[in-house]
């Protein structure tokens, strides 16, 4: 839209600028300084220098109450003394004012040329027509490679979860645009779906799969129709209170689920009726094609069928962005207004929305319940679903790339640095600081056209605007 | 003859703010017809009721005979009546192909002949086929809403303000395409305009909406001439 806005126009109705497809211009977006927007009239290094001074005085600020006063216990044991701890505070202060002014000699310094986004996304849309493939073929062979340990591939498991998990909600916040915080909803009514019916009528999993997709559907078209005529802020408050409301009703139905004691035996998958019993007796998985029995099969199983599943959420994804539903999706996502002027059911877009996303999430709630065998609402909790949409974000909203690369650098990442348990969510935290500063729209932040003649062009999710959910 | 578009007496409101208070309105089959007035004077109201969004309060809306008054909004779109929302609303990471696959999609109708017809009456649209409708300029966008609105082969094209925001030139070849539009495929146009004078030499005829209620009606040509329209709408100068 930038390029229409600078266009002339023609005089301007009332005074304000006419910009109303809400596409913010590209210095309205993140209030992040741009190296060639500084003042013209001061050199680049007193700029910088000032604005270094500024960040460390903001440092300082923060800094005092949070670093520099402590409350230790008197030495006689009774009331409070206070501490104080200058040295500390003016180490962080002078890291910020380095860190401040190196980053802004660096931009001013930088040649100006081409915008640098829209040079990264030429490069990451190229790279990602070799990374793809290179991932899948990566995530195929992973088990098979001989210095995979099982270590490597329960946590292989656990991050293609999250793949799915967030292949699964891109279908609501990505191509739907409507803001869902509660999404771990729909992987408890999967989870539990499948816990329940193998554990009270002894279905198999095969069977139950189905039937965990068809129930968190079901909940998610429950939770869509009381949000229909909700967007952007108002949606995000009552998918969170849904999520919830779910983990509650877990809780505390304990003649149903159990309560705060979970389900626990749940039955594990079969492959094809044959069991991966660690005895290998006969009609085990082990004894049929004359292996040794290894409690391995059933992780390189495990592997094989969440991986499965999530290609088969991406593969859905796919399919329906080609498909008239998804184009119906995406255009919901960026004008409600017009998708009715053009007699789009909005009512029906946003409920298969909610219905197929919720429909993966009870997938992978299913293969979560006999993963685990054990069940509790404690799997279920809000940070499952913060978690989930900052892949989604991370990743960049709508891009099927970029939320396994971000599932595996979240999912990854929480277990590298699990030695400094303690600083965890603080490198966490700086990894979304340092994402959102680089890469406001998300790690792959273009999008091609699900539908083209000839050439796809790919375009920087800088350059466009964004869906008002 | 009976009327293809028909608003007996439609009172529609916001809330407690009456927004139209008994308009009655025909657009005969094959006619421009264009409604200008005022800011707030209830031109876009009256455009969004027939739509169905706010619904009226009192009177009906006839389409072909049919009382549309009470229709789900997605049934009158089906029923032949298309919609160029104020402010084109075009979706701006679709590329402009796509923009238009939307117009047709909820009709289940083949986009084949809308697309060829979008493209010869708009070639610049053919350009930019690939390009995202984001990256369009204001006018090139409206075209985009006009394009996408064909699509579903409507008998009634409703275009809310098209010259909104836009340059005279780039306004003149908006018209000059109604006009094409009007006279080939005898496709009915109501207009709800601004720029009154371009819109009445456009139209067939045309109502003056003042305050929620039909002041004057005539044909175009007429209401350009008449003194109090002129002082009003077109500016003395």
């Amino acid at each position: 839209m930038s390029g229409a806005s600078r266009l002339p126009e023609g005089p301007h109705v009332g005074g304000v600028p006419h910009n109303d497809d809400g596409v913010p211009e590209p210095g309205e977006m993140g209030g992040i300084p741009r190296g060639p927007e500084a003042p013209a009239s001061r050199p680049p290094v007193v700029h910088a220098l000032r604005d270094a001074g500024l960040a460390a005085l903001v440092a300082l600020g923060l800094f005092v109450p949070l670093v520099g006063l402590r409350t230790d216990v008197g030495p006689s044991g009774g009331g409070l003394i206070l501490r104080t701890r200058w040295a500390d505070v003016a180490i962080l202060v002078g890291i910020v004012f380095a860190g401040r002014l190196a980053m802004n000699l660096w931009s001013s310094l930088r040649p100006a040329g081409r915008p640098r986004t829209a040079r990264r996304t030429a490069q990451i849309a190229r790279i990602g027509t070799f990374v793809a493939p290179l991932f899948l073929g990566f995530a195929v062979l992973m088990p098979l490679l001989p210095w995979t340990t099982r270590y490597g591939l329960d946590l292989g498991v656990l991050v293609l979860t999250y793949v799915m998990l967030g292949w699964g909600l891109n279908i609501v916040v990505g191509l739907a645009g409507l803001l869902d915080l509660g999404y771990v909803a729909f992987y408890a009514v999967g989870a539990y779906t499948y816990a329940l019916l193998s554990t009270t009528y002894g279905l198999s999993f095969w069977v139950c799969l189905p039937l965990a997709g068809i129930f968190a559907a079901f909940a998610g078209m429950l939770l869509g129709f009381p949000v229909l005529r909700l967007r952007g802020d108002y949606l995000a408050i009552v998918t969170l209170a849904f999520g919830e409301i779910i983990r509650v009703v877990l809780l505390n139905w304990v003649s149903l689920t159990g309560g705060p004691n979970g389900i626990s035996g749940i039955p594990r998958p079969s492959f094809f009726g044959l069991s991966f019993s660690a005895g290998g007796g006969p009609g085990s998985f082990a004894d049929f094609f004359g292996l040794e029995p290894s409690p391995t099969h059933r992780a390189v199983f495990l592997y094989y069928l969440i991986l499965v599943l999530a290609l088969l959420t991406n593969w859905v994804t796919l399919r329906l962005r080609r498909q008239p539903l998804g184009r119906a999706w995406e255009a919901l996502r960026e004008d409600e207004i017009a998708c009715r002027a053009l007699g789009i059911n909005v009512t029906n877009t946003k409920l298969t929305a909610f219905a197929i996303g919720a429909m993966f999430g009870g997938f992978a709630g299913a293969f979560f319940a006999t993963r685990q065998a054990f069940v509790s609402p404690e799997s279920f909790t809000f940070i499952e679903s913060a978690i989930i949409l900052a892949i989604v974000v991370l990743g960049g909203l709508g891009s099927q790339l970029g939320v396994a690369i971000a599932a595996l650098v979240l999912i990854g990442g929480f277990e590298a640095f699990r030695d400094f348990e303690e600083y965890r969510m603080l490198v966490f935290g700086a990894a979304m600081v340092v994402i959102m500063v680089w890469r406001p729209r998300g790690l792959v932040s273009s999008r091609k056209p699900s539908v083209a003649l000839g050439e796809r062009k790919a375009i920087s999710g800088d350059l466009v605007g964004e869906g008002h959910g | 003859m009976s009327a293809m578009l028909q608003l007996d007496n439609v009172t529609s409101a916001y809330g407690a703010v009456e927004a139209l208070r008994g308009v009655s309105v025909e657009v005969n089959k094959g006619e421009i017809v264009t409604l200008i007035g005022a800011n707030g004077a209830g031109k876009s109201t009256l455009l969004m009721t027939i739509f169905g969004s706010p619904r009226a309060r009192a009177g009906r809306v006839l389409f072909e005979g049919r009382d549309i008054t009470a229709m789900p909004l997605h049934e009158i779109a089906r029923a032949g009546i298309a919609q160029a929302p104020e402010g084109r609303r075009i979706f701006p990471r679709m590329s402009v192909r796509e923009n238009l696959l939307m117009g047709a999609q909820a009709f289940g109708v083949d986009p084949g002949p809308g697309l060829e017809q979008a493209f010869t009456l708009f070639p610049r649209l053919k350009e930019r086929e690939t390009q995202r409708g984001g990256t369009l300029s204001g006018g090139e966008q409206q075209m985009l809403a006009i394009g996408r609105a064909l699509m579903s082969r409507p008998r009634l094209l409703l275009l809310d303000e098209p010259s909104l925001g836009l340059a005279p030139l780039v306004v003149r070849g908006i018209f000059s395409a109604i006009r094409t539009l009007n006279e080939q495929t005898g496709l009915t146009v109501l207009l709800v305009e601004q720029n009154a004078n371009q819109a009445l030499r456009l139209a067939h005829r045309a109502y003056v909406l003042v305050t929620g209620r039909i002041t004057l009606e005539g044909t175009g040509a007429e209401l350009l001439a008449r003194p109090e329209i002129r002082d009003a709408y077109l500016g003395t100068h």
